[in-house]
C-alpha cells in the first residue's frame, strides 16, 4: 500500500482525497486538511482583497499543493486567462479546468473544456478537468493533454452522491488517466463506493463545508477514501444473481 | 479615468508600483493583468497607468 501513489502531472501523492476551500472559516482550513490527510487543494481566483482582509495562503500547510480552479469561466478563453493568472500568482502549474455557461446547474462544458485543456496543456499546466462523465469527452481530453478527468457525481454542492455511477464506472473503465469523482459527493460511503470502483480519488468541498464538525466529517472521508481504495486493490467478490452460498462447512451438522 | 478591479479610478500617471501601495494591497498575493495582458511582477515599478486602462488585480480565495 505505501507504494500506491497517486501520480499527477509527474507528481506523487499519497492522499486520495482533494480537499475543497470554499464556503466555511479560514481558521478551519489547517484542521481540514490535517484531519482529511489532504495533500492537494483547490481554490478560486477572484478580484482581490487588500491587506485588512486575510488571505487563505495564509492558512494553508506549507507542503500543499494548490489546486486553483477556473470557476467563472464561461467559455474556453476565459479559463484560459483565470488559469494564467492563477500561475503567475506564483503557485505551481496544477489547474482544475471548470467551465460552466449554466448558473443553475452548473454543468460544465465538455466542449469549451476540452478547448481550454488542449491550450493550457500545450503551454506547460498539469490540467485536471471538471466534466460531465461522457466517454467521448473524456477520449478528447486524454488527448488534448489533460493529467487526469474529473467528472462529477452529481450537481456541485448538492451532496447527492453518485448519480452518474454507471457512467463514471465507463470512464474507469476506459480512459487510461486518474479518474477523480469530483462534484456532488455527499457522504463517506459515497467516496468509498466511488474509490471501490475504480476512482483514482474524490474531491469534496460542501459535504465537509456543510458539515456540523467539519474536521471530524474530514475524518471520516479519508478514512472512507481509504477502505475504498484497499477493496478496489483487493479485488472486491463476485455477486451471486440468485440464491445463496453457505460460509459455513456442509459437513458435521447435529443431525442425522 | 480608469477601471481598476471594476471601479472607476483617477489614478493615471502612478506605476502600478505606486498604485498598489497606496492601496495596501500585498504584492505577494496578487497577480496584475492590464487590458488583458498578465504584468510581470518585474515590471510593476515601471508601468504606468494610463487613461482608459483596464486593470483586474486578482488573488486566491476559498473554492471548490
Amino acid at each position: 500500500m505505501n507504494d500506491d501513489k497517486l501520480i499527477l502531472g509527474g507528481k506523487a501523492f499519497s492522499s486520495r482525497f482533494i480537499l475543497g476551500s470554499g464556503k466555511y472559516s479560514l481558521s478551519l482550513i489547517e484542521a481540514a486538511v490535517r484531519d482529511a490527510g489532504a495533500e492537494i487543494i483547490t481554490l478560486a481566483v477572484r478580484r482581490a482583497n487588500t491587506k485588512e482582509h486575510e488571505n487563505i495562503l495564509d492558512y494553508i500547510p506549507e507542503n500543499i499543493t494548490l489546486l486553483p480552479n477556473t470557476s467563472g469561466a464561461r467559455t474556453a478563453e476565459e479559463a484560459v486567462r483565470i488559469a494564467r493568472l492563477a500561475r503567475e500568482l506564483g503557485c505551481g502549474d496544477f489547474v482544475k479546468v471548470e467551465i460552466m455557461r449554466d448558473s443553475k446547474y452548473l454543468l460544465p462544458d465538455n466542449n469549451e473544456t476540452v478547448k481550454a485543456t488542449e491550450i493550457l496543456a500545450k503551454e506547460g499546466f498539469v490540467v485536471l478537468p471538471y466534466m460531465y462523465p461522457d466517454l467521448y469527452a473524456a477520449r478528447d481530453l486524454v488527448n488534448a493533454g489533460a493529467a487526469a478527468v474529473m467528472p462529477l457525481a452529481s450537481p456541485i454542492g448538492s451532496n447527492k452522491g453518485l448519480a452518474t455511477k454507471e457512467f463514471i464506472q465507463i470512464l474507469i473503465d476506459e480512459i487510461d488517466l486518474p479518474v477523480i469523482v469530483d462534484a456532488g459527493i455527499g457522504r463517506p460511503s459515497q467516496a468509498c463506493e466511488a474509490m471501490e470502483m475504480g476512482a483514482a480519488a474524490i474531491m469534496a468541498n460542501t459535504a465537509l463545508a456543510t458539515a456540523g464538525d467539519l474536521p471530524l466529517m474530514a475524518a471520516a472521508f479519508k478514512a472512507a477514501i481509504e477502505a475504498g481504495r484497499k477493496a478496489y486493490l483487493a479485488k472486491p467478490g463476485r455477486v451471486l444473481t440468485r440464491g445463496a452460498s453457505a460460509s459455513d462447512p456442509l459437513t458435521g451438522f447435529l443431525h442425522n | 479615468m480608469l477601471k481598476i478591479n471594476g471601479t472607476d479610478s483617477d489614478s493615471a500617471g502612478k506605476t502600478v508600483e505606486q498604485y498598489i501601495a497606496e492601496t495596501n494591497y500585498n504584492l505577494s498575493r496578487i497577480a496584475v493583468e492590464i487590458n488583458g495582458e498578465i504584468l510581470p511582477k518585474s515590471l510593476y515599478g515601471s508601468t504606468v497607468l494610463h487613461d482608459g486602462d483596464t486593470v483586474e488585480i486578482v488573488g486566491f480565495v476559498g473554492g471548490g
